[in-house]
């Protein structure tokens, strides 16, 4: 029997507790609570329109709700309400701990700049001011999101798809978050391109170690990638829990049917 | 002193009802209730249809109870596993239980000896030593070194089902779930796999097995459970 | 040579308020200055008006200094560094008319210099107030075009951006290219642009007796940077600011120390380089330092126009 006591490590990152958001009459979220550990990656499924890209960027702070309350184990401030910080604490939050990868690359990286220049920003907007240290950092990261180094001084505009996104892939992982978000990561790619996306998303996520929030309407993508899944219909969780349990048991009738659409091939 | 059950199954229920076909209700079996110790392999027995997968799926945290409860022992105590927040059971499932399933079902595009090292990295074995006995466990279950190489997708059936025991096997778990491990398998092979099923059972592994070969039922089993009384009528 | 010293223009100022302006419009633009003077490095905004010459001609830098000169100020307006170029000499002929002040060319006389990208090479002394002409006051805009996110940048600080183009600059040219309008941090606040002075003048704004006023009329924009501040150009660690400097010295006064223009001569490639300081090359030659080239054809009285 061991008996050295273990280390307590407080292992809740993210605790999203009765989280409404509404546009006027339109109610996007309902009522969502859940709790996400270090390291674990949770996935949200739903149709367009669920709530779930809404969910998202309320509990990446875009996006205030309105009501309820999005609680973060913030390296810098503790464990708290993400909206209880000052708009400058926040911005720096999601600057020095989280990532966030869109859907369209376009939206998360900057096309006039090159794309190391894109990779290395998130180290220059936390502080690093040497140049030698930040392009040996981003030449190792293009390497690991299998881009070609030579190309690093290109704009991404001359990349591909797949090849835009890994660029954005990079971007967010460079300065060591501790949460990612992921907005329909691989949507819009053709599937050869998504299924290498998808084995490098999984590789790093579990070499680094990751918390992740992966939004899909792909239960492919789902079942590669999430420990849970979260299902979303009309702004309301209808089921969560584990990611093999949801899908081949599921309990909820939109879940169901949900499983049952998808093609076995 | 009696070492602690392995597997405790009390009073399990399991009833499916489908939704979207006008809410039908399939129920498939009551008030299970069975207990496992170290170094037993319990075969489930029954009709095609009684029940068996879903009681082994149950188990395996994979189906969620109608009603009562799943107990592994987990980490020095009894976890309930149809009850435990999903980290919990993936801890389970990464250390304490293992689970061959009747299909081979992968992460594709991996290759079949990285498939067979993963339950060992995942567990803090170093890489050269997980990559030797990967390898030692295809061979001993008589896949060719050509194939090692290759994500299994192209494999045929009773490759993929010796990809699916390899990567089980490879690593000790104190608890073992089998469905159809053999179904696809050649007498040789065959005989392979109940050798190191045998040996696991004989190092204290408590297993629950479904077994369609009486021959191999007979070679691995040490007792027999009869689903069939539990099943229940629509 | 003396002081060229104008008195009030025999033409009157007509219906014209004192230095053009009304005085409304003065109050309005002191009250920006005295903020921008507060927030060392903070772009005050301001209404800018209509002024007799288009945007882009200096109408920021017109509208500063119609607001604080008054008839006691003497008056000094340069434009790349010279007295005598056709912008500067319509400026300051527009401030003796209207503000009925005096004028001169001599750096140490004036109280008041308006420049164009440069500041001139004496150093500047307490009372004296330098007023920049600036095109584009937001130094981040060329990354981040939209005016909101630049304005949360300046509010919180985030800065990163800016260090964005010098790393595309290392990785382009494998040093940090920019020769004018080189980025500033203000009191280790706020970014500002130095306007397109050439970096060789970013180290005359550290820690200056003078105070340094900025106008952008087309951006309507102004800021400050009040005497004694800390000003310090952006560089990284391994790649620090540097200055440029010449192999020649001054054709014409033999300065090694003064930024130089370079002068094309003929077709057949000859060139000079001579100080862009007018006043500063003027005194140096009158203390009796000879360039190389003194006493060149072009040297009378006045420097050769430079090209661009």
């Amino acid at each position: 029997m061991n008996m050295i006591a273990p280390v307590t490590v407080d292992e809740r990152l993210l605790e999203v507790c009765g989280l409404d958001k509404s546009f006027g009459p339109i109610t996007a979220c309902k009522g969502v609570s859940f709790q996400l550990r270090r390291g674990e990656i949770l996935g949200i499924v739903g149709e367009s329109g669920s709530g779930k890209t809404t969910l998202l960027r309320c509990i990446s702070g875009q996006l205030q709700p309105s009501s309820g309350a999005v609680m973060f184990n913030s390296r810098r401030h503790g464990f708290g309400d993400v909206f209880g910080l000052s708009e400058q604490d926040r911005r720096r939050v999601s600057r020095e701990e989280w990532g966030y990868v869109h859907q369209n690359p376009r939206d998360g990286l900057r096309m006039r700049a090159s794309g190391g220049a894109n990779v290395a920003e998130p180290l220059m907007m936390n502080g690093i001011r040497h140049y030698g240290e930040m392009r040996q950092r981003t030449l190792d990261w293009f390497a690991r999101v299998e881009l070609d180094t030579t190309r690093i001084d290109g704009r991404p505009r001359t990349f591909s798809g797949g090849m835009q996104q890994r660029l954005q892939i990079a971007r967010n992982l460079i300065h060591n978050p501790s949460l990612v978000f992921m907005d329909e990561p691989t949507g819009g790619l053709d599937v050869s391109v998504q299924a290498r996306l998808l084995d490098l998303m999984r590789m790093l996520v579990r070499d680094l170690g990751l918390a992740a929030i992966i939004v899909t309407h792909d239960i492919g993508v789902a079942r590669l990638l999430a420990d849970r899944l979260l299902v979303m219909k009309d702004g309301e969780v209808v089921e969560q829990g584990l990611t093999d349990q949801v899908l081949d048991d599921p309990q909820h009738g939109y879940t169901q049917l949900l499983v049952s659409s998808v093609l076995q091939i | 002193m009696t070492a602690p059950y392995a597997i405790i199954v009390k009073g399990l229920a399991k009833t499916f009802t489908l939704h979207n076909q006008g809410g039908a209700v399939v129920p498939v079996f009551a008030n299970i209730s069975l207990s496992v110790s170290a170094g037993e392999c319990v075969v489930l027995s029954g009709a095609s249809g009684v029940g068996k997968s879903t009681l082994l799926r149950a188990i395996y945290g994979n189906y969620l109870p109608s009603a009562g409860s799943v107990a592994i022992h987990h980490d020095g105590h009894h976890v309930d596993i149809s009850q435990a927040p999903p980290h919990v059971t993936l801890a389970i499932r990464r250390r304490s239980m293992g689970y061959v399933s009747q299909f081979l079902r992968v992460i594709p595009r991996i290759a079949t000896v990285a498939l067979v090292m993963a339950p060992l990295l995942e567990n803090g074995v170093d890489a050269a030593e997980a990559r030797a006995r990967a390898e030692t466990m295809l061979a001993t279950l008589n896949l060719p070194q050509r194939l090692w190489d290759l994500p299994p997708a192209t494999f045929s059936g009773g490759e993929q089902q010796r990809v699916n025991i390899a990567r089980v096997l490879v690593r000790d778990y104190p608890v073992l779930l089998l469905d159809e491990p053999t179904a696809s398998l050649d007498a040789a092979n065959r005989d392979t796999v109940i050798q190191l099923l045998n040996a696991a059972r004989d190092r204290g592994t408590a297993m629950v097995g479904i077994f369609h070969d009486a021959a191999v039922r007979s070679a691995v089993a040490t007792r027999l459970f009869e689903i069939s009384r539990y099943a229940k009528a629509a | 040579m003396t002081a060229r010293m104008t008195m009030a223009s025999n033409r009157p100022r007509g219906t014209y308020n004192y230095a053009y302006l009304d005085e409304q419009t003065k109050r309005m633009i002191r009250r920006a200055i005295l903020k921008a003077v507060a927030i060392p490095g903070y772009q005050a905004p301001f209404g800018s008006r209509e002024m007799p010459v288009p945007y882009g001609w200096g109408t920021g830098g017109i509208q500063v200094t119609a607001s604080i000169i008054g008839p006691d100020d003497v008056y000094k307006c340069i434009d790349q560094g010279a007295d005598d170029t056709t912008n500067a000499v319509s400026i300051r002929r527009f401030f003796a008319r209207v503000a009925d002040v005096v004028t001169t060319e001599k750096t140490r006389d004036a109280t008041i210099i308006q420049t164009r990208h440069r500041i001139p090479e004496a150093m500047l002394q307490p009372g004296q107030i330098m007023v920049y002409q600036v095109p584009l006051p937001e130094p981040l805009r060329h990354l981040e075009h939209r005016e909101t996110e630049t304005r949360a940048m300046h509010a919180y600080e985030e800065y990163g951006l800016k260090y964005l183009a010098l790393y595309e600059s290392v990785a382009a040219y494998g040093r940090i290219a920019g020769g004018a309008d080189y980025p500033v941090l203000v009191d280790e606040r706020y970014l500002m642009s130095p306007s397109p002075i050439p970096k060789f003048d970013n180290p005359k704004l550290h820690q200056s007796e003078a105070l340094h006023l900025f106008g952008a009329g087309r951006e309507k924009r102004i800021y400050a940077i009040p005497p004694y501040t800390d000003v310090r150009s952006l560089d990284f660690e391994d790649y620090p600011f540097d200055v440029q400097c010449w192999d020649e010295v001054c054709a014409l006064c033999a300065s090694a120390e003064s930024y130089k223009d370079e002068v094309i001569l003929d077709d057949a490639g000859n060139r000079m380089f001579v100080c862009s300081d007018s006043d500063y090359c003027a005194d140096r030659r009158q203390a009796g330092h000879a360039g190389p080239m003194a006493g060149h054809a072009l040297d009378q009285g006045g420097k050769p126009e430079p090209l661009a």
